[in-house]
């Protein structure tokens, strides 16, 4: 069985039991998915298609209307404690520094909670580590709005791997960033990928960035979401930006662009 | 002189111009004193009966502040309850707002009734006043958490004490100290009312004597002492705001970059 196993799940948003019959949005529709450990997937839509709220549902941070959703064989009921996320507003604490953002979550999950004061010196290597595979070594003592818009994008996916999360979900974390720092940020987010070999669940509308990025691409309809393509990228990695030139690349862009396409029509 | 120097010296000149636009107008307009002294006559009057002055604001300043720390410690918790639980929010929050619609001047009477006269009304007047303010802001605080930062938080499985603690509180903090600011203020407001309807002592009880033997500078002079006293209270919270909640404030001062 996969690692993460989506099997038929329907998602209705909304007041779902009043006066007995059901009433709210039907955001997802029979949605099946399986991804394997250590996999970086991406899930591509047109907006409001239900991407985000896929990976709540991975999360645990809402319940599936019908189907279930399992991780490492397990129904996920209430939320996962080895997921680490990110969105696409960095969401930084202002009043704490770069590293004590970064090291929120250790403050938070056990076993680091209980170990946090004597901890103390090895946490702090672990952020620079980490802040040093970003390319941020020297920023964490300053606060969150000193930083660019990139760089606190860059922090914020230090917070969500600091605490060695299983599950890496990423709900466009790269959407409102200029193109030059976006493909940056790739190139950050796959070394820490290449370092920590997490489960990853990239949610985008940039096809190039999905095809960049992952192992397989998952295409999803307009709302009421369901998966409609699933597309293999067969590029080895460490991936270049030179790769997204290729035509082969080009192709499979293209490929997933006709797919949206298709499922909006539909 | 540098724009910060013109910026210090500012709240000085306003008010010293206020004072001579006011010394004047009394003087042109001829107006006796027993209508509407004039600065020199109530800054004598201050002068005068300064040893009575100054026991009364001390005994004013000592039921304001009773009752504004009863005010941020209530104020504080039941801002941190309506904010992090809609139950609490939907209970309490008609009830709050209805509370705080009745004309607070009205209750000193029952107040003195239940009490008898003395600095209990004073205190509870203060309280009641001023603690409105800080339930709402605090609340208002708690309900600007960004809703990503909660799924970041939830996902961790972070419990309800731990996201009050390490998001709500210093989140809410700015929000608490602009409160905090208008609720000292309305602390006086409320132990003044209540030492002029009700009080045997305290600057509101001088104002009621002199008053009653049109001794109007002296009244003019105790108003003088509760503005005083409420403008270095409001500067001790804006102080404090500034060491406590700098992260806010993204001043010319604070920034080190583009």
């Amino acid at each position: 069985m996969s690692f993460i196993a989506i099997s038929g799940v329907d998602l209705i948003y909304g007041n779902q039991r009043e006066g007995g019959n059901e009433r709210g949005t039907l955001a997802l529709a029979d949605v099946s998915l399986a991804i394997e450990r250590g996999a970086f997937v991406s899930i591509v839509g047109p907006s409001g298609c239900g991407k985000s709220t896929l990976l709540k549902l991975v999360a645990g941070l809402v319940a599936a209307s019908r189907g279930e959703v399992r991780v490492a064989g397990a129904v996920v009921t209430r939320p996962l404690k080895i997921v680490g996320m990110a969105f696409q507003n960095a969401s930084l604490l202002p009043w704490r520094s770069i590293a004590e953002n970064v090291l929120l979550p250790l403050e938070i999950v056990e076993p680091y909670r209980s170990r946090f004061k004597q901890d103390r010196a090895k946490n702090r290597a672990r952020v620079e580590e980490l802040l040093g595979m970003v390319g941020l070594s020297g920023f964490a003592a300053l606060l969150p709005w000193q930083l660019s818009g990139g760089m606190q994008q860059r922090a914020q996916l230090c917070r969500a791997l600091i605490h060695e999360p299983e599950i890496l979900l990423l709900d466009e974390p790269f959407a409102a960033l200029d193109t030059f720092t976006r493909e940056e940020l790739w190139g950050a987010l796959q070394t820490l990928y290449r370092n920590r070999r997490c489960t990853v669940i990239l949610v985008t509308h940039e096809l190039r960035e999905a095809v960049y990025l992952s192992d397989t691409v998952h295409v999803m309809s307009a709302r009421p979401g369901k998966v409609i393509a699933t597309k293999a990228v067969d590029i080895a990695r460490p991936r270049a930006l030179d790769c997204t030139f290729r035509p082969d690349f080009v192709a499979l862009v293209q490929e997933l662009r006709h797919h949206i396409g298709m499922g909006k029509a539909s | 002189m540098s724009r910060r120097a013109i910026e210090r010296l500012a709240p000085w000149v306003t008010t010293i111009a206020l004072l001579v636009l006011w010394e004047v107008a009394v003087v042109v307009f001829h107006i006796e004193s027993f209508i509407l002294p004039s600065p020199v006559e109530s800054f004598a009057a201050m002068y005068k009966y300064r040893v009575a002055l100054w026991s009364n604001a001390l005994s004013t300043l000592s039921t304001t502040l009773t009752g504004f720390a009863v005010a941020v410690a209530i104020g504080a918790a039941l801002g941190i309850l309506v904010g992090c639980s809609r139950l609490a929010y939907k209970a309490l929050y008609p009830v709050l707002v209805g509370f705080n619609s009745i004309p607070k001047a009205a209750l000193v009477p029952i107040l003195v009734i239940w009490f008898g006269v003395g600095p209990l009304p004073s205190v509870i007047t203060a309280f009641v006043l001023s603690f409105f303010p800080i339930v709402v802001n605090v609340a208002a605080g708690f309900a600007a958490m960004e809703p990503e930062l909660l799924d970041v938080l939830r996902s961790l499985g972070a419990t309800r004490l731990d996201i009050v603690r390490k998001i709500g509180i210093p989140r809410s903090l700015p929000y608490f100290f602009a409160s905090l600011k208008i609720a000292i203020t309305l602390s006086f407001v409320g132990s003044v009312i209540s030492e002029i309807v009700a009080g045997n002592d305290g600057i509101g009880h001088v104002m009621l004597v002199a008053g009653s033997s049109f001794n109007v500078p002296l009244v003019f002079a105790a108003l003088l002492v509760v503005g005083v006293m409420g403008i270095g209270m409001y500067a001790i919270f804006a102080a404090a705001e500034r060491r406590m909640t700098s992260w806010s404030v993204r001043g010319v001062d604070y920034a080190i970059g583009g």
